[in-house]
């Protein structure tokens, strides 16, 4: 059997959206900036895909701006909103202590420039709530930014009220969506969002391609300097076939929305329930606020990465948040913001499904994961030590 | 996965030598389960040679292989020899380890290094103490 269990990671393109990119990649390759016929029917193209975007989201087209993914969109909202507050005086941001590097690194980047960074506790559940946003908000705040689910855990922010708070407070309010966009219902409008990064590759469109909407009004600055493209907020020729998968696949998605969160949900639950029978394991992040397709376990006395390896020897494409499969010292900073001890985070396991995962994978993965986790502590000397109570188990 | 060389999968999906010796003569544990990795080797030792060694390791694919391939090296050898066994001849009988895996190498050879002098405590055997500096990869992460 071959199961992709690594959707949080990407996804597989639908036959919509590569089909939607088909004609743009040999029949309409005009540039959108010529004035002939030719450009001119790529500008259409654009200029459509763009208000369907918009629709989906709930704002209009010319709040969107094309971007090459998640991470652009989110360094731009983020220095944008920096630069509007330096003109104002206002160098203090909040955002979480488990963002995505994308928003961590430049928030640090914006530290070094002088700016107050405040990173808000996301507790062992993994939510952070309105309150602490309130709280946190001082005269001199320029932007709160505040990821809409998290891609290691799952876990679902409170957007709405947190975008309340900061609209009481005017404060600019940005939202990294990259993993809730197409899998969960976003109105821009009504839960007073000012900004929000999304990327194709995550709800089954092309990679290397993303949005940012920014509310009229927000002065977004250009991270890429040569053009006019966008509006001067981003040079560089549209990627045209790219826009045009990314459009049809979010509108794919959001048509389906209800339908797919209820039935991906109940796989979730199928796959938690059944490796949380697997002793001295925990599931990371809220059960209840969770992104439809997130699993995410620690299992106590085994490494991350040798059961990835184990689990793709039985076909099951996974991830970790181990320092071994990350290339760095540590492991995954959610799984610490968390509060799991270093020791525990190397033994995290990611399971992320979608709409084509099945039942029969469901169980074979609970079975695969309960079998090499056995295998792995049958090996492991700090395994050996928790069985004999030499060390006391963490996870009960 | 393209990550690791056939021999180190070849060591990681079939590991030689693992468990334990429940009369051992000598027991070696280095590593941080903070950094990640900890390895357990066990000796049994008769007329100066190798008569048996285990492993028990908590770690990644390449610490397993590591372990694996630092035990088959040493078994049956004179303990001299296993005293010997440096990391680089572990890394490359495994036909290289990526960069940021050669640290479990370093791991496999200060585990037998510490399993040996472990024989010699026990049995009042004299020897050169500059042969054991402390595990220098044991807190590599600085957990």
């Amino acid at each position: 059997m071959k199961i992709y269990a690594d959707n949080a990671a990407t996804t597989r393109m639908s036959k919509t959206a590569v089909n939607a990119m088909l004609p743009y990649l040999d029949e309409v390759y005009g540039n959108p900036s010529s004035l002939h016929s030719a450009g001119q029917s790529a500008k259409e193209a654009l200029t459509s895909a763009r208000e369907r975007m918009a629709a989906c989201l709930g704002c209009d087209a010319g709040e969107i701006t094309f971007t090459s993914g998640g991470s652009e969109a989110d360094n731009q909202a983020i220095c944008s909103a920096a630069r509007i507050g330096e003109k104002q005086g206002k160098k203090h941001i909040i955002s979480t202590a488990f963002e995505h590097h994308a928003v961590l690194h430049t928030l640090n980047r914006l530290k070094e420039e002088g700016f107050e960074i405040t990173l808000l506790d996301v507790h062992e559940n993994g939510l952070v709530t309105a309150e602490q946003v309130r709280e946190a908000i001082r005269p001199d705040t320029c932007l709160v930014t505040v990821m809409y689910a998290n891609n290691e855990i799952g876990t679902i922010q409170p957007v709405d009220k947190i975008g309340a708070v900061c609209r009481e407070k005017g404060v600019l309010f940005h939202t990294d969506a990259v993993q809730a966009a197409g899998h969960l219902h976003i109105d821009v409008r009504s839960q007073n969002i000012d900004m929000l990064s999304l990327s194709a590759h995550k709800f089954h469109g092309p990679k290397g391609i993303g949005a940012l909407y920014a509310r009229r009004g927000i002065r977004l600055t250009s991270l890429i300097e040569g053009g006019a493209q966008e509006q001067g907020r981003r040079a560089g020729t549209e990627n045209i076939p790219a826009i045009m998968g990314m459009a049809a696949a979010l509108e794919e998605a959001c048509a389906d929305i209800d339908k797919n969160a209820k039935a991906v949900s109940a796989l979730r639950d199928r796959l938690i329930k059944g490796l949380g029978g697997i002793p001295h394991g925990v599931l990371n992040g809220d059960a209840v606020h969770r992104l439809p397709g997130n699993v995410n376990f620690c299992f106590e006395g085994i490494e991350g990465e040798s059961l990835l390896l184990i689990l793709d020897d039985k076909g099951i494409c996974a991830s970790s948040g181990s320092a071994c499969t990350s290339g760095s010292l540590d492991p995954s900073h959610v799984l610490l913001a968390i509060g799991r001890p270093h020791e525990i985070a190397h033994g995290s396991l990611r399971l992320t499904i979608s709409e084509e995962t099945t039942t029969e994978e469901i169980d074979y993965m609970i079975q695969a994961v309960r079998e090499a986790v056995e295998y792995l502590r049958g090996m492991s000397p700090v395994w050996r030590d928790l069985v004999n109570g030499k060390n006391k188990f963490v996870i009960p | 996965m393209a990550l690791y060389s056939d021999k180190v999968m070849d060591h990681f999906r079939n590991p030689r030598n693992v468990g334990v010796i429940e009369d051992a003569d000598g027991i070696g544990e280095v590593g941080n389960a903070k950094c990640g990795d900890i390895m357990k080797i066990y000796l049994k030792i008769d007329n100066d040679t190798v008569t048996d060694v285990k492993f028990e390791t908590f770690g990644c694919g390449s610490a397993i292989a590591s372990s694996s391939m630092a035990t088959e090296m040493i078994k049956g050898k004179p303990v001299a020899e296993a005293l010997e066994l440096s990391n680089k001849a572990v890394a490359e009988a495994l036909d290289g380890l990526p960069a940021h895996k050669m640290h479990c190498s370093v791991l496999a050879e200060e585990a037998i290094k510490a399993a040996v002098k472990d024989y010699y405590d026990k049995n009042h055997i004299e020897y050169d103490h500059t042969l054991f500096p402390d595990c220098e990869s044991c807190g590599h992460c600085g957990a």
